[in-house]
């Protein structure tokens, strides 16, 4: 079933235009890998999914998204029910500086989820064990956020992100400044949201595009060159650019 | 070519020593006019610390007083005192004629009536007996036996009179001259009598100009800055406005003393002299460098702490209130000490509305008249008395003070409560 439905999606930063066209269908309980050479877009178009772009003066974003049939670029969106749907997760891990309790509480706190102290505990518990930070952190719950090793701090920000339960998440580079270790836990964690959760991740690794993804799209210079199953990409692309970029050609 | 880079080496060698030699010597420098300055005003004002006294005794004879049998309490606040202290300054000298005891009672400050008096309100029993009482020394005097007088001028140059000093050096001589803390510098408002001048009006005056400013400034600068950092479209019109805040904040104080005196006074009618005017004006001085301030700390919040709320589906409200502006707080709280600090130093504006006056009141209330520390300090070293010299000093100590302490305090809040991220 597709989730997402971008249509001739255009983004200007001022004059620059960094996105061409873009037309790409998003499914279901998968993982989407966006991958591309820096600069191609594909952050630009993942925070275009839960209008991220808003926060910049000088972007403006045209044409259709179509998530739940619902055009989020229409101007009767309100950006703060979509996020609430759509969560997302940074580069570079980014907790508040406040306890690990409040982080995860965050999200549940603002959107009036909880009605009780003991649910919030509860959304607050299966958030950190969805993210399997629960085993390690249980004990300080209320110590800051921002005492946690890179890694941890990444699972915590998963944990707040999946906190509101939002029906997609978009992950930015969500490993790049992490280590194998932590890599690999981040990635089984992908594995086992996808369940629950349609996943859209930008990643600048082609092995972790081919081992989370169920569909892969390829961004060159602001354009979609390719979309179509991991396999098909990975293993027989259409395009020689695709090819050229999967071989490690260019990049 | 190898002697050619050995060379090359010396010289960089030499060149970051004498680099080293200038920043060293400029240290110096700067280290020792700071101890220079700090010396000479300890050394002239740690003396009005201490005050002398006279110990003079006092016949509490119920007839000068023009007091009956048994006074009750107010018959004794009503009683008239002149005589019995101006005979108890008479007595010293058994033999004085009517000159010398003019200058006899000259050698106490005008309060020697009203001291006495408190004497007597203390314990009514003391009708008709003799007791010693402490009388505050004329300032002059206590100059001379804090040894700032030069004993050595001719007499007609002199304010002390050679029969003063005869006098004083005998009551030296018996033990009745005294040296004790100055109680009265703390608690007393100014005076023309350097001996009795004090910094209570001063003191609360320049605690309530400051509270009024921050009440003031802090809500106006805080609100602007969180508007202009996280809500203002950047446009032209906004550019415009941040550098006119950056330029209000170098506008000379004295200006913002004029525009006090032109609006304040002159269009809304506020009382003249109080620190309600005096408050409104330093804030409009502090405006701009909270404003500056908070903007700067707004800034210093990582955006990556913004996107985070916001990709939570935080509105811009929440995303300010919940965690830019607790996190800028530290930075804007230290910003306004500092501001405040300034404030506190500030003279121009506060002579110009009026805070100039002659006030031995000690105000009670915004609204009452009253003087500021730097303007006591202005004031008094304008006086010509030598009590005032030390006066001087020792107001720049408890000025210095003051500011050190919010200072300190600036820098306290700002190492505590600031966050610290990955």
């Amino acid at each position: 079933m597709i989730k997402i439905k971008a249509k001739d999606v255009d983004v200007f930063y001022g004059k620059k235009q960094a996105l061409f066209n873009i037309s790409l269908d998003i499914e279901e309980n998968q993982v989407t890998a966006l991958i591309g050479p820096s600069g191609c877009g594909k952050s630009t178009f993942l925070r275009c999914l839960n209008r991220m772009n808003d926060v910049i003066d000088i972007c403006s974003v045209k044409g259709e998204i179509l998530i739940n049939d619902f055009n989020i670029n229409d101007k009767g969106c309100d950006v703060v029910r979509l996020r609430e749907k759509i969560g997302m997760v940074f580069q570079k891990p980014n907790p508040f500086p406040k306890t690990l309790y409040e982080n995860v509480s965050y999200g549940p706190t603002i959107h009036g989820i909880a009605q009780s102290k003991q649910e919030m505990d509860e959304i607050v518990e299966t958030s950190l064990k969805k993210a399997a930070l629960w085993e390690e952190v249980k004990d300080r719950l209320h110590e800051p956020g921002t005492g946690l090793s890179g890694g941890q701090q990444q699972r915590l920000c998963i944990a707040r992100a999946i906190s509101v339960r939002p029906e997609v998440i978009l992950m930015d580079e969500p490993c790049s400044a992490l280590d194998p270790i932590a890599t690999a836990q981040i990635e089984e964690l992908i594995d086992e949201l996808k369940k629950e959760h349609t996943i859209i991740i930008v990643t600048h690794s082609m092995a972790q595009a081919a081992r989370v993804s169920q569909n892969t799209g390829f961004f060159h210079l602001g354009q979609l060159i390719e979309h179509g199953s991991t396999d098909k990409i990975f293993k027989n692309p259409d395009n020689k650019k695709t090819q050229d970029y999967i071989t490690g050609r260019f990049g | 070519m190898n002697k050619n880079k050995e060379q090359l080496l010396n010289k960089r060698y030499k060149a970051e020593q004498r680099f080293r030699l200038y920043g060293q010597s400029a240290i110096f420098m700067a280290l020792l006019f700071l101890t220079i300055f700090i010396f000479k005003i300890f050394s002239t004002g740690y003396s009005a610390f201490q005050k002398t006294w006279l110990i003079v005794p006092v016949t509490f004879d119920a007839e000068l007083m023009m007091l009956e049998q048994n006074p009750s309490k107010e018959d004794i606040q009503d009683a008239d005192y002149y005589d019995i202290a101006l005979k108890s300054m008479a007595d010293l000298d058994l033999n004085a004629n009517e000159d010398q005891e003019n200058e006899l009672k000259r050698m106490v400050s005008y309060f020697f009536e009203k001291e006495i008096k408190n004497e007597l309100l203390n314990d009514p029993s003391l009708i008709g007996k003799t007791k010693e009482v402490y009388l505050t020394a004329s300032d002059d005097l206590d100059q001379v036996f804090k040894g700032n007088y030069p004993r050595d001028l001719p007499e007609d140059q002199r304010r002390v009179s050679d029969y003063q000093l005869k006098i004083f050096d005998q009551l030296v001589a018996n033990g009745k001259v005294e040296s004790k803390f100055n109680i009265s510098f703390f608690t007393n408002a100014d005076s023309r009598e350097a001996e009795l001048a004090g910094i209570a009006s001063s003191f609360m005056g320049s605690i309530f100009s400051i509270l009024v400013c921050l009440m003031i400034a802090f809500p106006v600068a805080v609100l602007a800055a969180i508007y202009l950092e996280e809500f203002a479209p950047k446009n032209r019109f906004t550019d415009f406005i941040e550098v006119n805040i950056n330029n209000l904040a170098a506008v000379p104080s004295i200006v913002f003393g004029l525009l006090g005196l032109g609006v304040l006074l002159a269009i809304f009618q506020l009382p003249r002299s109080t620190p309600l005017v005096g408050g409104i004006t330093l804030s409009l001085m502090t405006l701009p460098t909270i404003i500056i301030a908070a903007r700067a700390s707004l800034k210093a919040v990582p955006p990556s702490i913004r996107e985070a709320a916001l990709a939570m589906g935080a509105s811009r409200m929440q995303t300010t209130m919940h965690h830019t502006v607790p996190l800028s707080m530290p930075g804007t709280l230290s910003g306004t000490i500092i501001g405040l600090a300034q404030a506190l130093g500030e003279t121009a504006p506060l002579i110009l509305i009026g805070m100039v006056a002659f006030v031995n009141t000690i105000p009670g209330s915004p609204m009452d008249p009253a003087a500021s520390l730097p303007v006591q300090i202005y004031i008094w070293a304008e006086s010509a008395e030598r009590g005032f010299v030390e006066k001087v000093s020792a107001c720049i100590m408890v000025l210095l003070g003051f500011l050190i302490t919010m200072n300190l305090f600036a820098q306290i809040i700002r190492h505590k409560f600031e966050k610290k991220w990955s």
